[in-house]
């Protein structure tokens, strides 16, 4: 068991044929996620790397049964790309693509209500299962399989997070980066309703950062549903006011968005918090003991 | 992306806001010129800077005579700004904006905005207009009325009303009002803005609804389909270094502190910045290298952190993913033999190629301390920055 990607999961990638694209599908197959095709308009009937191409999501899906598309199509047309798969009825669609204009995420969030669809990212570094399913861009030779679930909104911080497990011979039941962007698919709350009903995962970690207010509602959520112990870290506490700093969600406007403030309510609501990203791992292996 | 006021008002106008007749001056001579040709007997003499709050600052001022409008163009160009949202450092003034005066009966506040918890753009109008609307939205938050736009239905037209009605407008004022916040909601999705805040709206004593100030923030992501706005875009109101960043793909920030970092990922840099400050030192800058840099932007990286005079020691925390070790091992052997490197540098190393990435370092017979982990990392860069 584990969240969302396991073995049974066939992965399909919009933008295959694309330099990233290429790369990190093969990355993927590499680790061991079960790749059934691609989509490139245009290019359909080809063979890439030994991946059948079609022209659309849709014909995709009904020949090679894929449930699981990774988005790696260009900011100016990944919001249609994204669009099609939901268009498709794809279960998981994954956008790894940085930079999508808010607006077109904005519709893109409007048409995933009452979708079949669960949109992860954008702007994100994907999702993996480890030992079994690795659908994104990160590192998989840090990861371990394992009993806990890591939830982020930044990239390399969780390959921090997950290296500092590994280290310590903790293992991960699923990671999901859920992206910096200030609109998403999936949110923190979304992520730790399924590890909390996941047989497979003991305890979390969750990483957050500056702006918006995701963190201040998943802390109210993880009192009042989540009886699995979790750990928390919040980046930008060094960050100035109105500077954005990289990621377009992290951008403090005042009140209760700082990392500050954030720290504060997670610990109000019984959430473990490492001030120092240095402590995530020990954390999780005191509460585990 | 930032525009000016008076850019913003343009191109309000485009959308059919009202506006006070106004024009820009960049000299005094041009400020007195543009005050005779629009006639009246009142002037508001404004400061162009990319920041709030220029009112309180000295930033604004008002002129009863061609000669008061002559005497504040002379106060107001070049100085210094300094105000709530510029840092103490504050802003050079190099543009001003002249309008003609208005007699106000009533200050109201609009703006547009993304709401993050629903993912919806989200009207809001309130009465309490001509300050700042935080204390509004904390104070009294009951006088703030806010509607949500489903992008798939758009702006339909009682939406204007439920605002106009609802900040207490009565009579003409209610259409007015209605078909300009219409204008406001179709410019920022046209134009794809981050905010469109005007903050005075006013009613003017004619019963006229004109927007005094105007903020226009534009979705950076989104410029490649509006070269009328790219163009907009003022070089003189970003760093150098910042401007320079952003050709090489970097993303930079500088800071007060004097530790430079050159880290990849967004996170894992603000988790740098933070872990330096506990540990008691503080960073000079945030610089996300990003997934895709290679030699040249690493090169790059290191030449903008030494820009910057405080720096007294530089911290490199890779954690590879896309990003390999080795490549930015081979951009910090580069740079620091280009650069004549003067002060200490930490560097820590993780992820893909690690094992390559550190021998090309170690075999590099540069001084450079290696550091085990990010704590290690960071009390290594504290205590170097101290001692050099």
């Amino acid at each position: 068991m584990a969240i969302l990607v396991n073995r049974e999961t066939r992965l399909m990638t919009v933008g295959l044929t694309g330099k990233q694209g290429t790369f990190h599908t093969l990355q993927s197959r590499d680790y061991g996620t079960n790749v059934v095709g691609g989509v490139t308009p245009g290019k359909g009937g080809m063979i890439h790397e030994g991946i059948p191409v079609f022209n659309s999501t849709q014909l995709c899906m009904q020949e090679t049964g894929a449930n699981a598309a990774m988005i790696f199509v260009p900011p100016k047309f990944a919001a249609d790309s994204i669009l099609e798969c939901i268009d498709a009825e794809m279960p998981l669609i994954i956008a790894i693509t940085e930079g999508i204009p808010i607006n077109d995420m904005v519709k893109v969030r409007t048409a995933l209500k009452n979708s079949h669809s669960r949109l992860i990212g954008p702007n994100c570094p994907g999702i993996i299962t480890p030992g079994e399913c690795k659908i994104g861009i990160m590192p998989g030779h840090i990861h371990m399989p394992g009993n806990v679930g890591v939830v982020s909104r930044s990239g390399t911080l969780t390959y921090e997070a997950v290296f500092q497990l590994t280290q310590r011979e903790i293992g991960q039941s699923t990671c999901v980066g859920i992206g910096g962007d200030p609109v998403n698919g999936t949110n923190f709350i979304d992520c730790l309703q399924l590890f909390q009903e996941d047989a497979a995962t003991d305890a979390v970690i969750m990483i957050g950062e500056i702006g918006g207010s995701a963190e201040t509602e998943a802390a109210r959520w993880i009192q009042e549903n989540m009886n699995k112990p979790v750990v928390s870290f919040i980046a930008g506490a060094s960050a100035p006011k109105g500077k954005r700093m990289g990621h377009a969600g992290a951008i403090i406007s005042g009140g209760d968005d700082t990392a500050e403030a954030k720290f504060k309510i997670l610990e109000e609501c019984g959430v473990t918090i490492a001030r120092s990203p240095a402590e995530l791992g020990e954390k999780m292996q005191s509460l585990l003991n | 992306m930032n525009v000016h006021e008076y850019q913003a008002k343009e191109l309000m106008k485009e959308f059919k806001m009202k506006v006070l007749k106004g024009a820009v001056a960049n000299s005094v001579d041009e400020a007195v010129a543009a005050a005779k040709e629009m006639g009246g007997n009142v002037w508001v003499v404004k400061a162009q800077i990319h920041a709030g709050g220029r009112g309180k600052g000295g930033g604004v001022k008002l002129a009863k005579s061609l000669d008061e409008v002559k005497q504040h163009a002379q106060d107001i160009l070049g100085m210094n700004l300094v105000t709530h949202q510029t840092g103490p450092e504050g802003k050079k003034v190099l543009k001003l904006l002249i309008e003609q005066g208005c007699e106000i009966e009533h200050e109201y506040y609009a703006g547009v905005v993304l709401d993050r918890a629903t993912g919806k753009i989200t009207f809001m109008a309130s009465s309490e207009g001509g300050v700042d609307i935080e204390t509004v939205a904390a104070q009294t938050p009951e006088k703030i009325i806010k509607v949500a736009i489903d992008p798939a239905v758009g702006f339909s037209p009682y939406v204007g009303r439920k605002l106009a009605y609802g900040i207490g407008l009565t009579g003409d004022a209610v259409a007015q009002a209605a078909k300009f916040f219409e204008g406001l909601y179709r410019l920022y999705i046209e134009k794809d803005c981050s905010i469109a805040e005007i903050n005075p709206l006013v009613l003017t004593k004619d019963q006229e609804i004109i927007a005094l100030d105007a903020k226009l923030n534009f979705d950076a992501n989104a410029l490649f389909r509006h070269p009328d706005i790219e163009r907009l875009r003022d070089p003189s109101e970003e760093s150098e270094q910042e401007l320079e960043a952003g050709e090489f793909g970097l993303s930079y920030i500088s800071l007060d502190g004097n530790i430079g970092c050159l880290v990849n990922g967004a996170g894992l840099a603000m988790a740098t910045m933070d872990i330096i400050k506990l540990h008691g030192g503080s960073p000079a800058n945030f610089l996300d290298v990003g997934g895709g840099a290679d030699k040249e932007a690493v090169k790059k990286a290191f030449s903008i952190i030494l820009q910057d005079e405080n720096v007294k020691a530089i911290l490199v925390n890779i954690f590879g993913g896309i990003m390999k070790c080795d490549i930015i091992a081979e951009g910090i052997v580069a740079a620091a033999k280009e650069m004549s490197l003067e002060v200490p540098l930490v560097v820590r190393l993780e992820g893909t190629n690690v094992s390559l990435g550190k021998k090309i370092l170690k075999e590099s017979g540069l001084s450079i301390t290696a550091a085990e982990d990010l704590k290690d990392a960071a009390e290594k860069a504290v205590t170097a920055a101290k001692e050099s």
